[in-house]
C-alpha cells in the first residue's frame, strides 16, 4: 500500500463514519420534528422547559452514526454519556425527583380549603381508562394500551415513569405525546369546555376559599402520602416524593430543602430528563406506525380526561345546593398538567365575566389531577407488572 | 436531653429493623439434589455430586460470605462461606449452587459436608452471628437419585414450610432446574389474565376509577373532618381572644364586630383624612466601594447578559 492509498483508505474510512453517509430520510423526518418542537417553544411560547430540552435531544438522538464502529456514543449503547443519563429515564428514577420538585412547589390549600374538588381530579382520570378501552380496540396488549393510556394523566413524569416499567420499547413515543399535548392545552381544552358547558354555568360564582392553617397544610402531605400510598402500595415512589417534597415546603423548618428541591434540583432533572426522552427517539425506534396511533390514542385520552371533569362537575352540581354550585370550567382542570389547565379554567371564565376568577377555584382539581394520576399509575403497575 | 436521645435510639433502633428485614433474612434454600445420578449438571470438576440451590428472593444483590451452611441441627456453623470471593453475591432474584462433595478444598462453592441418601437431611443457613436462623429445611429420605426436592415457586413459602416445597423428576412438568427459576415464566401471566378475561377494558376501567375515587374520597372525607375540627378550634379561639380583649363586645352579643375589614376600612380613611406620613430620614450616607478591578477578572470581556424577550 502506497501513502496515497493509505490517506485514501483512512479518508474513506472517516467518511463511513460521518453523518452523512449514515444518514436516512427518516433522520431527516425526526431532526425536523426536533426542530419544530424547538420553534414551538421559542416562536409560540409552547411549555419552552420542556420543548427546548426535547426538541434540542431528539437532534441529539437522531444524528446519524454508524452504530457498529462501537463509538459508544448512541443513547442504546450502554456506557455512553447519553446511556447513563439515560439510565434516569429507563430505571424511573427522574420522574420521582421531578415529583419531589412539584410537591415542593405547589401550594394545596385551595384542596385542603373545599376537599370536594379532590373528585374532579379523580374524575378526570377516565381519560387514562377510556383510552386504555380504546388503545385494546386497536390491538395493543393490555401492558402496552396501560402505558399508552396513562398520557391522559397529562402528567409527564408519571407517563415515563409507568412506560418504563410496563412498555419500555414504546417509552419515547409516550413520553413525547404526553408532554406535546401538555404543551397544546390550551389549544385542546377550551373548544371542549365550552362545548359541554352552557352559558349561565360558565358564569357561576364560587365562593372565596378560606384561609387554611399551617397545622393543616403540614397535615396534609403525612395523610396524603399515608393513605393514598395504603390504598395504591405500587404509587409509592411518585406519590411518596410528591407528599414529601410538599411537606418541606410547608413545615416551615426546612425552607433550604424546599427551595432546593423546587428550583435547582427541578432544573437538573427536568434538563436531563427533557434532553433524554427526546434523544431516546431515535429514528428507528420511533418512525414506526405505532407512534402514530400512540399520538392519536393520547389526543383522544386527553379529550376524554378533559371533558369528563367537565361533566363530572356539572353532574355533581346536581346534588349541590345553588350557593354551592361549581362553576364547570374548572372541570378540565383535573388532568394535572399544572397549572396550565387551572390558568386556561381562569381565563375562560373571565371571558364570560371579567369579574370572575377562577384561578384558585381550579387548582384544587388541578393539584387532585397530579395526585389521582398517580394512584392512577400505581393501579396500571399494579394490575399489569 | 433525655428525649433528644430518646428519639435517636428509636431511630436506630427502626434502622436496624429494618436493615436486618431486607438483607439475608431474604436468602432461601430453593432446590436440593441429594443424589446426582449423571442426569443433572457436573461441577467445575466433571463431578456429579449433589446440590444445594440458594435463592436471594430480595430485590437487591445479597452478599452471602459468612454466612453457614449446614447439614446439622446442631452445628449451625459448620460451613462458613468463604470471604474475599466476588461471587459470592447473588444478584437481584437469582440463584447460587452449592456443591455438598464434603470437599471445600476445591472451592468456595464446595461444602465440607455430604448428604446421606435414604434419609432425611436436614439443611440449614445460619447468619454471619452463627445463631440467627435464615432458612432450614428437611429433605425427605424417599427422594429418589435424580430427583430434587424443590420450592414450588423461587423464594415462597417462608422458612420450613414443606407445603411449599415439592419432588421433582425431571419430567416436563416436574422439571428440575440448577441455578435457574422452578417456575419457567415466558409471558406476564396478570397481562395474560387481563388480556384474557378483560379484552374490552371494561373491567379494568371500572376498578381502577373505583380505586381512584376511592383513593381521593376518603381523603377528601379525612381533611372535610380536619377542616371541621380546625374551624372549631379557631372559632374557639376566637372567641376566647375576644373575650380577653373585648368583654363588653360578648355582653352584647356582637363577637364579630371588629372584622378585619372593618379595621382596615377605619385605618384607611384615617390615613387618607390626615395625609399621614411616614417620617424618613434625611441623611445621606456616601460610601466608596474599592473594587480591586482587573479587565483579567472582567466579566465584561468574557460574558454576556442572557437575551430577553
Amino acid at each position: 500500500m502506497d501513502f496515497r492509498d493509505f490517506i485514501m483508505q483512512n479518508l474513506q474510512e472517516f467518511w463511513h463514519l460521518t453523518g452523512f453517509y449514515n444518514a436516512t430520510w427518516e433522520h431527516f423526518v425526526m431532526l425536523l420534528v426536533g426542530l419544530f418542537f424547538i420553534w414551538l417553544a421559542i416562536k409560540k411560547n409552547f411549555e419552552p422547559m420542556l420543548l427546548v430540552p426535547i426538541g434540542f435531544g431528539i437532534l441529539i438522538g437522531n444524528i446519524p452514526f454508524n452504530p457498529t464502529a462501537g463509538l459508544e456514543v448512541g443513547i442504546y449503547e450502554e456506557g455512553s454519556v447519553l446511556n447513563i443519563l439515560y439510565n434516569g429515564v429507563s430505571a424511573g428514577w427522574y420522574p420521582p425527583l421531578i415529583f419531589l420538585g412539584i410537591g415542593a412547589m405547589t401550594d394545596f390549600s385551595a384542596l385542603i380549603a373545599n376537599p370536594k374538588l379532590m373528585l374532579i381530579g379523580a374524575a378526570a382520570q377516565f381519560g387514562i381508562f377510556g383510552a386504555y378501552m380504546v388503545a385494546l380496540l386497536l390491538g395493543f396488549a393490555p401492558d402496552q394500551a396501560g402505558a399508552i393510556a396513562i398520557i391522559g394523566g397529562a402528567d409527564g413524569p408519571t407517563a415515563i415513569f409507568l412506560s418504563s416499567k410496563l412498555a419500555p420499547n414504546l417509552m419515547g413515543a409516550i413520553a413525547v405525546s404526553a408532554y406535546s399535548y401538555m404543551a397544546l392545552v390550551p389549544v385542546i381544552q377550551p373548544p371542549l369546555m365550552r362545548l359541554f358547558t352552557t352559558k349561565n354555568e360558565r358564569l357561576i360564582k364560587m365562593k372565596p376559599a378560606r384561609a387554611v392553617s399551617q397545622n393543616e397544610k403540614i397535615i396534609f402531605p403525612i395523610v396524603g402520602m399515608i393513605l393514598t400510598c395504603f390504598v395504591v402500595p405500587s404509587g409509592i415512589p411518585l406519590l411518596g416524593m410528591l407528599f414529601f417534597g410538599n411537606l418541606l415546603r410547608e413545615c416551615g423548618v426546612t425552607n433550604r430543602l424546599a427551595k432546593t428541591a423546587s428550583n435547582a434540583l427541578t432544573d437538573i432533572v427536568t434538563i436531563l430528563l427533557g434532553m433524554t426522552v427526546g434523544a431516546s427517539t431515535q429514528a428507528s425506534e420511533f418512525l414506526t406506525s405505532e407512534t402514530i396511533r400512540i399520538f392519536l390514542l393520547g389526543f383522544m385520552a386527553f379529550v376524554i380526561a378533559s371533558a369528563s371533569g367537565v361533566l363530572f362537575v356539572k353532574l355533581f352540581n346536581l346534588f349541590l345546593p345553588k350557593a354551592k354550585k361549581i362553576n364547570p370550567l374548572i372541570g378540565n382542570a383535573g388532568v394535572s398538567a399544572v397549572p396550565m389547565s387551572a390558568r386556561i379554567s381562569n381565563n375562560l371564565g373571565l371571558e364570560y365575566d371579567p369579574s370572575n376568577y377562577l384561578l384558585m377555584h381550579a387548582m384544587g382539581p388541578n393539584v387532585a389531577g397530579v395526585i389521582g394520576s398517580a394512584v392512577a399509575a400505581g393501579v396500571l403497575l399494579g394490575f399489569l407488572a | 436531653m433525655k428525649k433528644r436521645i430518646l428519639t435517636l435510639f428509636v431511630a436506630a433502633l427502626a434502622g436496624i429493623v429494618a436493615i436486618s428485614a431486607q438483607g439475608r433474612r431474604g436468602l432461601r434454600i430453593n432446590e436440593v439434589m441429594i443424589v446426582n445420578d449423571s442426569t443433572s449438571v457436573v461441577d467445575d470438576f466433571g463431578q456429579y455430586s449433589a446440590w444445594v440451590e440458594l435463592f436471594n428472593s430480595t430485590f437487591g444483590p445479597l452478599e452471602i460470605s459468612s454466612v453457614f451452611l449446614t447439614n446439622d441441627p446442631a452445628k449451625p456453623t459448620l460451613y462458613p462461606v468463604p470471604l474475599g470471593d466476588v461471587n459470592t453475591e447473588i444478584p437481584t432474584r437469582q440463584h447460587i449452587l452449592f456443591w455438598a462433595d464434603g470437599q471445600p478444598n476445591k472451592g468456595t462453592f464446595h461444602t465440607n459436608f455430604v448428604f446421606t441418601p435414604g434419609q432425611d437431611n436436614y439443611i440449614a443457613i445460619y447468619d454471619a452471628d452463627g445463631k440467627s436462623l435464615i432458612d432450614e429445611i428437611v429433605v425427605p429420605g424417599t427422594l429418589k437419585p435424580g430427583q430434587t426436592y424443590a420450592r414450588k415457586v423461587d423464594g415462597e413459602g417462608g422458612t420450613g414450610n414443606v407445603d411449599a416445597w415439592e419432588v421433582r423428576d425431571g419430567s416436563d412438568e416436574k422439571y428440575i432446574t440448577p441455578s435457574s427459576n422452578n417456575i419457567i415464566k415466558s409471558t406476564n401471566s396478570k397481562v395474560d389474565m387481563f388480556a384474557e378475561q378483560d379484552a374490552r377494558g371494561g373491567g379494568m376501567a371500572v376498578m381502577a376509577m373505583c380505586i381512584v375515587f376511592t383513593a381521593l374520597l376518603v381523603l377528601a372525607l379525612c381533611f372535610y373532618i380536619i377542616n371541621r375540627i380546625g374551624a372549631s378550634i379557631s372559632t374557639r379561639r376566637k372567641e376566647k381572644a375576644l373575650a380577653e380583649t373585648q368583654p363588653e363586645a360578648i355582653a352584647e352579643g356582637r363577637p364579630d364586630s371588629d372584622t378585619g375589614e372593618v379595621i382596615a376600612a377605619i385605618s384607611m380613611a384615617l390615613h387618607d383624612h390626615l395625609d399621614a406620613h411616614d417620617r424618613e430620614s434625611t441623611i445621606l450616607t456616601i460610601n466608596k466601594v474599592r473594587r480591586a478591578y482587573s479587565p483579567w477578572s472582567s466579566k465584561i470581556y468574557s460574558l454576556r447578559e442572557l437575551p430577553r424577550r
